[in-house]
């Protein structure tokens, strides 16, 4: 258990540390992932393809027409990939108390994934985990910083979650 | 935090030498300085260096006597009459003390001590406390033992003897904090527990930082920890007993648990458990682990603490649209809010004397540490910055610690405290990023 999740978590920084600060088109030209080419039933195809993270207005938990688009693709990819199981991340900006913030973090990884069950993903794929704003992806303090920090990050891996 | 062996109080014989001259009626009442609506003249002491009794004691004084004076002044109530300004010293802690030479250099109160070392290994540590233009010793003196490596206790005992004769209320230097001691950078940042004495000496690490530790809380008898760990994968309280190191998950239902706080006897934890989306507060018995939920709106409820009298529970909730501040019975039930001011409150925290309730208030893109008094009544804010958190009493309910993160791609946080009325804010001193105190009550 706790193995398996490290090494969720490893391989979620590295795609994060990828990803900072730069566009997925402008990476897909660097690094080790030069081709741009994922393979449709990996993850990496899910992170930078489909789309793993949706965002939140300030103190909210709502879906935006965006999110929902962005949850309606990791739907139909999870209906595609049965073998995948996801951890859904609900995060907040740090612009609120821990306390607060964990719930608030929870509420958005379960807006996530309801809608993904609503979607037709099995709810027995899908778990949640709240991390406040204890991750900061982001960590200017400004609104810009702030309102990428405010995210759902599905999370896919092969097997049971 | 080994376990230590009370230390002995004793009354040292009345005081025997002779007193030069005459008395003054007591017509002004003994020597008190009023801290209720905040000090704006701190009250002038002198400490003469502490008197060695023994070789062995020697290389102590001099520490002894600076924690002594350190806590006085930290205070921000007493101001410290320097000692190159002294006319005399005290060589002998049974002499009569010159009292025209302390008040000559306007010393209202003397402080005397000694030190001895005794043939066991422990040390001994006595006081007197003065009032300087009465003349006369402002109640009797005191003795502290204990083992040598626990000098610093020894000192913030005699201080907080001095600050409970001079101000009426108990005093809270001989108390320790635990605390999140942070280190890396922003986006990574590493968490662990740390303790340290009230003052930030004797720092020592409780767990190592492989997974996130959030808000660690005292129990009432200081002797162990509840906090929240993300050591199984997901958020989950845990206690630790200080004496053994031992911890365990203290709850192994499905969900995040997170937000721990103790009853005031020491039986019972608050939390909060967080499931498909929604957080609610529960109570716990923590002999028979028997659970109770407090709470139960699709809202957020959390951040639960006690009134000292185990009564009541103050907690944050946006059920009203926002977050804010309630107040309900400690079996659960009808709740009524106690926040009304523009922003958002949270965090709140009931006072050790039951009447104030302490909380972070954000407004503005500020966040501020306040107290109001539980109906809500005559909030005043202490603070503001970018970002302060997390008040916590002192064990006399005069001061509060919380932590103040800077803003930024190098924000990083740090523990300050600040009196009730306001004044004295000040850092405390940490090796590293802290944040997240909790304050004990007054070791025994």
């Amino acid at each position: 258990m706790t193995l398996r999740l490290a090494a969720i978590l490893i391989s979620g920084a590295l795609v994060l540390a990828g990803c900072a600060g730069a566009p997925n088109d402008n990476m897909r030209n660097t690094g080790s992932d030069n081709t741009g080419v994922y393979q449709q039933d990996s993850p990496e195809f899910f992170v930078h393809q489909v789309g793993d993270r949706v965002h939140f207005a300030v103190d909210q938990s709502t879906l935006s027409a965006e999110a929902m688009s962005i949850l309606d693709a990791q739907a139909a990819w999870l209906g595609q990939n049965g073998e995948f199981s996801a951890l859904i991340e609900g995060h907040a900006d740090e612009q609120g108390t821990r306390e607060y913030n964990l719930a608030l973090g929870a509420r958005r990884a379960a807006a996530a994934k309801d809608y993904l069950v609503s979607k037709g993903v099995a709810g027995g794929r899908l778990r949640t985990i709240s991390y406040g704003k204890e991750r900061p992806i982001e960590i200017c303090s400004t609104e810009d910083c702030w309102s990428r920090n405010r995210r759902a990050v599905t999370v896919v891996s092969a097997g049971s979650s | 935090m080994r376990p230590l062996a009370l230390f002995q109080t004793l009354a040292i014989a009345a005081f025997a030498t002779g007193l030069p001259g005459i008395l003054p009626a007591q017509s002004t009442g003994p020597l008190r300085i009023e801290i209720t609506e905040g000090v704006i003249e701190p009250m002038p002491f002198a400490v003469p260096a502490f008197v060695a009794e023994d070789s062995g004691a020697r290389a102590l004084v001099e520490d002894i006597t600076a924690v002594v004076v350190a806590d006085l002044v930290g205070s921000g109530i007493f101001r410290e009459i320097p000692r190159n300004a002294h006319i005399s010293g005290i060589s002998n802690f049974d002499s009569p003390v010159q009292f025209s030479d302390w008040k000559a250099v306007n010393a209202q109160a003397l402080i005397t001590g000694a030190v001895s070392l005794k043939a066991n290994g422990q040390i001994a540590v006595k006081f007197r406390l003065f009032d300087v233009f009465a003349q006369a010793p402002l109640g009797e003196g005191l003795q502290f033992a204990g083992q040598r490596d626990d000098w610093r206790r020894m000192a913030h005992k005699v201080a907080d003897a001095v600050y409970s004769r001079l101000t009426g209320e108990s005093g809270y230097f001989d108390s320790r904090v635990v605390f999140v001691s942070e280190t890396g950078p922003k986006d990574a940042r590493r968490k662990r527990l740390a303790i340290m004495d009230y003052d930030g000496a004797n720092v020592r690490n409780l767990t190592d930082d492989n997974a996130i530790v959030l808000a660690p809380r005292f129990s009432p008898d200081g002797q162990s920890v509840l906090y929240t760990s993300y050591e199984t994968g997901m958020p989950r309280v845990f206690q630790l007993d200080l004496a053994t190191m031992r911890r365990h998950a203290f709850d192994e239902q499905p969900g995040m648990t997170f937000a721990p706080r103790y009853s005031p006897d020491g039986r019972t934890v608050l939390m909060s458990l967080s499931e498909d989306g929604n957080t609610d507060i529960y109570s716990a018995d923590l002999a028979g682990g028997s659970r109770v939920r407090l709470t139960s709106a699709p809202s957020i409820e959390t951040a639960p603490s006690y009134a000292p009298d185990g009564r009541q529970i103050v907690f944050e909730s946006d059920r009203g649209g926002s977050q804010q501040l309630y107040i309900m019975p400690a079996g659960g039930g009808e709740a009524r809010r106690i926040s009304f001011g523009a922003g958002r409150y949270g965090t709140p925290v009931w006072s050790p004397r039951g009447d104030l309730i302490a909380f972070t208030k954000i407004y503005n893109g500020r966040f501020h540490i306040g107290v109001m008094r539980i109906d809500g009544s005559e909030e005043r804010l202490l603070t503001a910055s970018f970002l302060d958190e997390a008040p916590t009493w002192s064990p006399n309910g005069r001061v509060l610690m919380f932590f103040r993160e800077t803003r930024g791609v190098n924000g990083a946080p740090s523990l300050y405290s600040v009196d009730i009325t306001g004044r004295n804010l000040k850092r405390v001193p940490t090796p590293g990023y802290a944040s997240d105190p909790s304050w004990s009550g007054l070791l025994r």
